[in-house]
């Protein structure tokens, strides 16, 4: 992650979607998925490439919960904050995980592992409340649950 | 596109009509048009906060919402067009409720302090919980807590004042073409914001303010220079001068109660006399000294194969969106400063020469219709004096503000005329206050130069008006010189991108950043629409009409200036002092 960024990887990127019509969403994705994060100088550069204003690639940057406009650690922790989550105890969850880690909403651990976030729903409601570290998906989550399952990423 | 009054009206007559019921009323109202435009073409003002006229409808505030006899939920009506046979109730019991009910939500997430806000007076969220008897809030919650954006010299952002409409960003895009702010983030954490998250001093913003005109509330206002003005003014050692725009005229009445496109010229120079100015001149008279300078460039261009089109420099919005968008045309651009900043070189040089005064003590104010002049009078370039040329510029807005401060009714002033000799000066002065205004300035002058003829017509009627692009023709001895006019900068980007292409035919182009040029510009009384811009230009012309010398080189005052200081029109005194140069910017 935070791989220094170069411009040739982006124009690779970007010649992925020379076909498509709206291809903002797939550029993003793919470079949050090189890097980590969307750097704000790689924004703008795209925002110049696809000939839209930057203010609009920075507005659907920071409207996706699964994309980044800061550097992340190195494992993002995405806990649901929808309706059927809270009502099955998504703050507590929160709250453990903000213990648990010592940081709050927004932030990163001090050693770059762990970045603590909330989303909106992530469709699996049947086990709620639930999280996300990284790619995978965790539900039923109980204080002692969210012990159990950072230890396997504290290794 | 939203359509203005003016269109539904065209409209109204091209296309059939429907019969829908307002309010138990029967009426009849062109196919097509939204509810909201049907009930104001029967008089009712529906109340709406994200709705503006002249822009794409959004239907994301909530309050504009109607009763539909047959559908379930109320609708939008700024969104929702009308249909043959609707039903539509405009103040049932669910209706009145329902927007209460927003407003309040709105309320429950705003600063509940109008005493201290800019928009006290006159905003809208403050109206419309007058007019819905608000006099509780039923819901409290997290409020958003955000660090006012100062960094910009023009424009100030305070987004916990702000209810999110989205009436800046959609005239930023639709109408100006800068993009500069959109929203950001999402849910309770929505955030206006300026590109990539930056400081709005930083983005493509060109300043020109028109976000502020639009703004329902005080989120947005100009960054004042009321303070360093007044201190200014108390200061015995200082000599304080101020040079009024050619707009300021024309709209300052309005703060005070008078209807707009009243001319307050008289009355105005003897307000800011009381006010406590050494000195009330007159923007207008460097007006008429950019029209010489401007002219002597265009013709010695015509003359010397220079490149062309040459376009106008007077409008600081357009500059800056020149440097960011279009920095390959730069050369295109007249080298001449702006009237704002010829007068403060001159007031420093010459006039305290006159004087005999330390131009270190003098102090030179500005009143504009615009935002973007205190960009541009802090810019780098603008101290061709070995001073600050211009020293601070207050919008129409905070001008009238100090008038009332003091306790100053402009209405009650007599009528009082400039002082002499930068307050001397020339219909065609005047008639920069409106777009298309500059171009019919030059043309008066450059005809004349040229030709060594009197120009018979003075009136080019076909620059003037509200159209995006206007163009003209003259004669010249026998050369058909080929003008365009373009007000507000999604228009400049049309003739701009024909510049660009090569596909151009045009000698000489004018461009102000503002709908309706500086009459509408971003400093003006609020609320600045289409209507009250169409009375101020007619006021224009009305100034221009009234006065005994309406070509600019034929301002005594000028003429002695040259004869007295600068020597020959763009020679090397006058480039030193009247010209300037420009930076490419980031597009960012």
């Amino acid at each position: 992650m935070n791989t220094p960024f170069v411009y040739q990887d982006i124009e690779e990127i970007l010649s992925r979607y020379e076909k498509e019509e709206t291809p903002l969403l797939c550029i993003l994705e793919d470079i949050q998925e090189k890097w980590g994060y969307l750097p704000r100088d790689v924004l703008g550069y795209v925002a110049r490439r696809l000939g839209i204003p930057s203010s609009t690639v920075y507005g659907v940057a920071t409207f996706y919960a699964f994309l980044e406009v800061r550097p992340v650690g190195k494992y993002v922790i995405r806990v649901c904050k929808s309706t059927p989550c809270h009502v099955r105890g998504a703050t507590d969850v929160l709250e453990a995980l903000k213990r648990e880690l010592g940081i709050r909403e927004g932030e990163t651990t001090k050693d770059g592992k762990f970045t603590l976030e909330v989303t909106s729903c992530l469709g699996v409601c049947g086990v709620a409340p639930a999280m996300m570290v990284n790619d995978v998906t965790y539900g039923n989550l109980t204080e002692e649950r969210i012990r159990e399952i950072l230890a396997l990423y504290r290794e | 596109m939203a359509k203005t009054l003016r269109e539904v009206a065209e409209k109204a007559q091209a296309v059939s009509l429907v019969t829908v019921t307002i309010d138990g009323r029967e009426v009849r109202v062109p196919e097509g048009v939204t509810i909201l435009e049907a009930c104001r073409m029967e008089g009712i003002h529906v109340p709406t906060l994200c709705y503006l006229e002249g822009l794409s409808a959004w239907g994301g505030c909530r309050i504009c919402m109607v009763e539909v006899e047959g559908q379930p939920n109320l609708v939008a009506s700024c969104v929702t067009p009308v249909r043959e046979g609707m039903k539509i109730w405009t103040s049932s019991k669910k209706v009145r409720e329902a927007r209460k009910t927003n407003l309040e939500l709105l309320l429950s997430n705003h600063p509940l302090d109008c005493q201290l806000c800019d928009r006290n007076g006159s905003c809208e969220l403050q109206e419309l919980a007058y007019q819905f008897g608000v006099r509780e809030i039923r819901f409290q919650g997290e409020r958003k807590v955000y660090e006012v954006d100062q960094s910009s010299p023009s424009v100030k952002r305070d987004p916990n004042r702000c209810i999110l409409c989205g009436r800046c960003v959609r005239t930023c895009r639709e109408i100006q073409t800068v993009c500069a702010i959109d929203f950001a983030n999402r849910g309770f954490d929505t955030v206006i914001s300026p590109s990539l998250g930056l400081p709005l001093g930083e983005s493509v913003c060109v300043n020109c303010g028109q976000c502020i005109l639009a703004c329902p509330t005080g989120a947005l206002s100009e960054v004042s220079h009321v303070e360093m003005v007044w201190e200014a003014i108390n200061d015995p050692e200082k000599f304080v001068i101020l040079q009024t725009a050619p707009a300021i005229r024309v709209s300052i009445g309005e703060p005070f109660g008078l209807p707009p496109g009243t001319v307050t010229t008289g009355k105005m120079v003897a307000a800011f006399r009381r006010l406590g100015f050494d000195r009330v001149f007159d923007t207008n008279f460097a007006a008429d000294l950019t029209i010489i300078e401007e002219g002597h460039e265009f013709i010695a261009r015509l003359k010397q194969g220079g490149k062309l089109p040459l376009i106008t420099s007077c409008s600081p919005g357009w500059i800056k969106f020149m440097e960011h968008f279009y920095p390959e045309l730069m050369e295109n651009v007249s080298t001449c400063k702006s009237p704002q900043q010829m007068f403060g070189a001159v007031a420093k040089t010459y006039y305290a020469q006159k004087l005999g005064i330390d131009p270190k003590d003098m102090v030179v104010v500005s009143i504009m219709p615009c935002t973007a002049k205190k960009f541009e009078c802090q810019r780098d370039e603008m101290c061709a004096s070995g001073f600050r040329d211009v020293d601070f510029s207050l919008t129409t807005r905070e001008a009238a503000r100090m008038l009332k401060e003091k306790g100053i009714d402009l209405k009650e002033m007599p009528e009082e005329d400039f002082d002499d000799p930068l307050g001397i000066s020339t219909g065609a002065a005047a008639v920069f206050g409106a777009t298309g205004g500059v171009m019919e300035a030059a043309l008066r002058s450059v005809y004349e130069i040229l030709t060594g003829k009197t120009l018979e017509r003075l009136d080019f009627y076909s620059v003037r008006g509200m159209d995006g692009v206007k163009e003209a023709t003259v004669d010249i001895n026998g050369m058909e010189v080929h003008v365009a006019v373009a007000h507000g900068l999604g228009n400049a980007r049309k003739v701009l991108d024909q510049v660009k292409a090569g596909r151009s035919k045009y000698h000489f182009i004018e461009i102000m950043a503002c709908p309706g040029g500086c009459i509408g510009g971003g400093g003006q009384p609020i609320p600045t629409n289409l209507e009250i811009r169409m009375k101020r230009i007619e006021a224009i012309y009305q100034v221009d009409r009234s006065l005994p010398l309406r070509k600019s080189h034929e301002n005594p005052a000028v003429q002695r200036l040259y004869e007295e200081f600068l020597g020959e029109p763009n020679g090397e005194r006058a480039h030193h002092l009247l010209h300037t140069h420009y930076v490419p910017r980031e597009r960012m």
